[in-house]
Parts: structure tokens; sequence; C-alpha cells
């Protein structure tokens, strides 16, 4: 299993942010995306998830063997923790939610509606997904976004754990996570948008 | 699949869900009517089949917008994009859902509100007939509507503006087959076309709503 | 030297330029001699009077209505399947001007309709189409307004008129049939073809072809303003981000 992008360009609104994005992941690595505010993180993230055509370069594999979590949970207030995190387990073919839920501390909240959780609770159950989606090559926005220390920690271990299972692992964050892993900053690929080439070319 | 469907059930029938908003609007659009055009039972009998047809039109309308904007906004349309479901079946079991909600109902309770309007003896199965006939052709209008606009901030109008004009043809057929049902005139053709209409758009318009909302979400 | 190179906006602005003189001027001669020789050098008609000459409005209105829409089509066809952004600006260009096409129709079929049928409005098939028709229009140009990003705009846009041709198309059928069905035999819809003789027909030539004219020099100059402002979109967002 190796997760490799060459290349890649991609856009956010029709301008270009972010071009030559090339790295190799191998099994059991994590790799942190660093960079300013802007600078095209999620945009790179929900590339490689395939939400948005890359304009240029490849990715392999494809978007079928990446899980995404993005800064939005997808949670309904009107189900229960369990009926939510089942529901992700159906859909991705899972059989036992337990593991998950055990990860993520949530085994006592099992009944209570998303709707009364705190929004650390709510982003736990948001990364217990991840476990249940049996998926290879996880790629998240901002995970530790409202986790206190301690989930920080569960998280970090659930993070290792997968690498340890062979997983890969692409985490786009400003936070400290303890977690030992290689950085990329994303700066030394900021689009050059004075160049004639792209940028709506034909208009200008 | 079955588990998406079984969530969104789940979710319209628990608190703040709007099942049966859509059931009490039909009420009140049959109630006001005879306010509007008076008490006479000859007048009423002969709008009936079309106020009933309106009526359902209209609270299917309703809820439109709830398809797909809920999930949109809480991020259930990324990650269901992201999953190993097609976009296409997403769509079908979107509008299958909500015509379970609505499209159901409605036509379930539409009989008591034909006695409200004097809908004549005789009508009651051509009523039925057509709007189980009808209603999950303008649920599926209605969700390939809800696709188009489901990146929008007020979409809800700019929704009904887009898809009312193609509830057009299912109106039609749907209120002249009960019309001639219920005169006891041969109605086998709009029947058919209101048949050919739901089975039509089941077939083409789920990948035209799931194009939509792959270019909704880019 | 292939057809497609005019989808590149610079070739299309050079283009344009060049044409666009040439459509107005000649969009004009055809009307002031379509009009002014339907208007004021042919007879009355013996049944409906000085009536009738609304058809030289009416007639080739109706007509660029719904060519528009079939521009629209072909046009958002083209931007789905080959991505020229010229071909979308085209389409976006073209439907308030269909639009207003719809609207002349509409208008000059009621002015013409009230002396015929003693009535300002009738649910003829005809006119009931020309109704919806006008509601597609509506739509589709809201949608465009609706969203920002021109490209998704683009692209939602040539899905929902694809769409709305095939409903179109039902709806007329459906028109039809439902019309038909309610008033067997009281229809009152004028079949222009077999009213129209030699005297009016070959005025109504000159209209028709005055309104194809014009229908392409304003759609020419409704894209190319589109294409500017597009650039400046395009200048603008580069400033900001440089």
């Amino acid at each position: 299993m190796s997760f490799s992008i060459s290349n890649l360009a991609c856009a956010r609104g029709g301008i270009p942010v972010l071009e030559g994005v090339s790295f190799t992941l191998e099994a059991g690595q994590t790799l942190l995306l660093r960079g300013p505010n802007g600078i095209g993180k999620t945009t790179l993230l929900r590339t490689i998830a395939g939400l948005q055509p890359a304009a240029h370069g490849s990715i392999t594999p494809g978007a079928d063997q990446i899980a995404y979590a993005a800064h939005a949970d997808g949670l309904k207030a009107t189900l229960t923790v369990k009926e939510n995190l089942r529901f992700w387990a159906d859909v991705f073919g899972c059989d036992d939610i337990e593991p998950a839920l055990v990860a993520f501390n949530l085994t006592e909240l099992r009944t209570r509606l998303a709707h009364n959780l705190s929004a650390g609770q709510k982003r736990r159950l948001g990364l217990a997904r991840l476990l249940v989606t049996g998926r290879p090559i996880w790629a998240l926005d901002e995970p530790t976004v409202s986790l206190d220390q301690e989930s920080v920690g569960l998280f970090a271990t659930a993070v290792a754990a997968h690498c340890r299972a062979g997983g890969i692992t692409l985490i786009a964050t400003h936070i400290d996570l303890g977690i030992e892993a290689e950085a990329l900053d994303l700066t030394q690929f900021r689009a050059d948008r004075q160049s004639e080439d792209h940028f709506d070319e034909a208009f200008l | 699949m079955i588990a998406l469907l079984i969530r969104d059930l789940r979710q319209a029938t628990r608190a703040g869900g709007g099942f049966g908003l859509a059931l009490a609007f039909f009420l009140i659009v049959t109630v006001l009517v005879p306010f509007g055009v008076g008490p006479e039972s000859a007048v009423l009998a002969r709008i009936a089949p079309g106020v009933l047809w309106v009526g359902a039109l209209l609270a299917c309308l309703l809820s439109l917008d709830r398809i797909f904007a809920l999930d949109f906004e809480d991020g259930s349309l990324d990650l269901l994009a992201t999953a190993p479901i097609p976009m296409e079946a997403v769509v079908v079991i979107k509008a299958l859902a909500h015509w379970l909600v609505t499209g159901v109902p409605l036509t379930l309770a539409a009989p008591a509100l034909g006695v409200l309007l004097n809908l004549p003896q005789g009508g009651y199965g051509w009523l039925v007939l057509t709007l189980a006939l009808g209603t999950p052709a303008l649920s599926m209008i209605g969700t390939f509507g809800a696709a188009l606009t489901v990146g929008l901030k007020r979409g809800g109008l700019l929704l009904s503006l887009l898809v009312l004009p193609l509830y057009v043809p299912t109106l039609i057929f749907g209120a002249e087959a009960l019309t001639r049902g219920l005169a006891s005139l041969d109605n086998a053709t709009p029947l058919l076309m209101l048949a050919g209409i739901t089975f039509g758009v089941i077939a083409i318009l789920p990948f035209a709503a799931a194009a939509a909302i792959r270019i909704n979400l880019r | 030297m292939s057809l497609w190179e005019y989808a590149n906006p610079k070739k299309f602005m050079q283009t344009s330029q060049v044409l666009l003189p040439y459509f107005a001027v000649l969009a004009a001669v055809c009307l002031v001699i379509g009009l002014v020789w339907g208007f004021f050098f042919t007879t009355d008609d013996y049944r409906q009077g000085a009536t009738v000459k609304i058809i030289y409005l009416h007639v080739p209105a109706a007509m660029m209505a719904i060519n528009a829409w079939v521009m629209m089509l072909i046009t958002s066809l083209v931007w789905l399947v080959r991505r020229h952004h010229v071909s979308a600006l085209a389409a976006k260009a073209a439907a308030p001007i269909g639009l207003v096409m719809t609207l002349i129709a509409l208008i000059t079929g009621a002015v013409w309709g009230q002396p015929m049928w003693g009535t300002w409005w009738v649910w003829d098939p005809r006119l009931t189409s020309f109704l919806i028709l006008f509601l597609f229009y509506l739509g589709y140009i809201a949608l465009w307004e609706a969203v920002e990003n021109p490209d998704t705009a683009a692209d939602l846009t040539s899905i929902l008129c694809l769409v709305g041709s095939v409903f179109a198309l039902l709806s007329r059928y459906a028109v039809n049939f439902w019309n038909q069905g309610l008033h067997q035999g009281a229809s009152l819809s004028l079949d222009e073809e077999t009213n129209v003789h030699n005297e009016y027909y070959l005025p109504l030539l000159f209209c028709i072809a005055g309104f194809v004219l014009l229908f392409v020099a304003l759609v020419l100059l409704r894209t190319r303003t589109e294409i500017r402002s597009r650039r400046i979109q395009a200048i603008m967002a580069r400033e900001r981000l440089g």
C-alpha cells in the first residue's frame, strides 16, 4: 500500500491555489500538511477525496480508497450516537461499530441524541466514523478542532493504530497533535497566479 | 442504500423532521378553497379534482428544499459523495424517502379531503390511483430541482420557480385522468401518459440530479 | 481551420467585432422594409381588418422565442461536451432575448386576440405553451443569476436547459391534450399558415429575416458584454490575490 501524488494542481472557485504538489507515502506513514490560512489545505484534501477534479496531475490510488473527514461531521441532530455511526457503518459495509465507539470513548453516550452532544463529543463521533469506513487512507481536515487534551490523545492513539495496521494518514492542521510525523509545508507549492497559462487564461 | 432510506425516514419522523407538515398544508389548502369560491356543492364538486391535485402538488413542493439542503449544511452530502454508493442511487433514495414521507400520506389522505369538497361518488378510486401514479414523479422532479439549488443560500424560492414549470405535464395528465374518470369517460390515455412521465423521470432524472450535485459540491 | 477556433474568446471578440455591424445594419434594413411594407402597403383583411397586421410582429417574435431556446440548448450541449466558455456565455446572453421575444409574442397575441375573440386571453394551447415557455426562461435566467461561480452556473443552467427542453416538449403535448379535452370543438386557435396569402407573405418573410438578424446581432452584442465582464472578473481576482 502506498499513496502518491504527482505534479498535482488544484483550483478553488476557478482560481488556481496549488501547483506541482508531489509526494509519496508508504504504508504506516503519517503526513502533516501545514501552511497559512487560505493556502489550499482544504482544497487539496477535497481534491484527494475526489470531491473536485484536479486541474492537473495524478493521485493514486483513487478516491475509493480514501476516507475523508471535513470540518463538518455529517451528524444528524435527531439521531442517537449509535444510529449515526451505524448508518455510516452500513454505508461502508462494516458490521461492528463497537471498536469505533470504544476508541473514541463514546460507549456511554451511545443512546444520546447527537443534538445533545458537546462540540468535542460531536467531533469524536465524526472521527469514529473513520474507523467504520475500513478505508486505508485517511484524509483529515483539522481533525482536532474543539477536542480537549484527553480526546486529542485518543485521536493520536487511533491514528497510530491505523498506521500500525498499514494505513496512511494525511492531516491538515495548525495544532501540535503530539504525533510523530513528517510535516509538509504547502507554501512552496503556491500557484503562480501571474503566469499566463492558467487562471481563466482565455479571458485575459 | 437501505441504510440511507432508513436514516432519512427516521429523521423525518423524529421531532422537527417535518413529517405531517405537508399533510397539514394540504388540509388547509382544501379547507380554504370553499371559503374562496363559496359553499355551493355543485361548484365544489366540479372543481374538486383540480383543487385536490393542485393542493397535493403544492404540499409536495413545500418540503423539497429539505431534501439535500440539510445534508449539505451538516457535511453529510460531502461524505456521501465519497462513500461507496453512486450519487445516482443517493438521489433515487432521497426521492423515494420524500415520496414515502409526503406523497404516500397525501395520496391516502386525499379521499378524506375529497369528501370536504363534495367529490362525486365513484371518483375516490380514481383520485387515489392518479395521485399514487403521479406523486412519485412530483418527488423525483422536485429532487432534481433540489439538486440544482443545493449550494445556494436562499434556494427555496428559486427552487419553486424551477420546479413548478416542470410540474405542468404531470399536473395536466393527473387532473385530466381524474376528471375523465369522474365523468365515466375513457381516461386510458392520460393515465398512461401519467405513468409514462413517472417512469420516465425515474429513469432519467437521477443522472441529471447526480451530475448537478457533483457540480455543486465542487 | 476548425470551427472551434471561434470558441476562443479572443478569436470570438475579433470576429464578432467585424460581423456585428453587418448584422445590425441588415437587421434594420429588413425590419424597416418588412414592417413599412406590411403596415402601410398591404390591404386590410376582409375578415380581420387592419388587425391582421399584428402578424408582422407576432409571428417572427414567436418563432424567435422558440429558436432562442433551441440555440440555448445547442450551446449548452457544446459547453457540457467541449467546455468552451464562449458557448456557455452565448447561452446566457440569448436567454433574456428569448424571454423578451416570448413576451412580445404573448402581448401581441393578446392585442390580436382582443378584437378577434373578444377577450385578451384564452387558454388556447398555443398561448398556454408560450406562457409555459416564458416560465422556463424565467427559471433559467434566475438560476444563472443565483449561482456565484460562473463555471458552476454554466454547468447547472446547461443541465436545466437540457431537462427543461424535454419537459417543454412534454408540456406542449400535454397542453394540446388538455385543452382539446375541455373545450371540444371550440378551439379559437388561428392557424396563420392557412390564412396568409401572398400579399402578406412577402413582407412577413422580410420581417422574419429581420428578427433573425436582430437576434443574431443582439446575441453577439450580449456575448461580447459577457466576455468582457468575465475578463474584468478574472483581472480583479488576479489583482486581489496577486
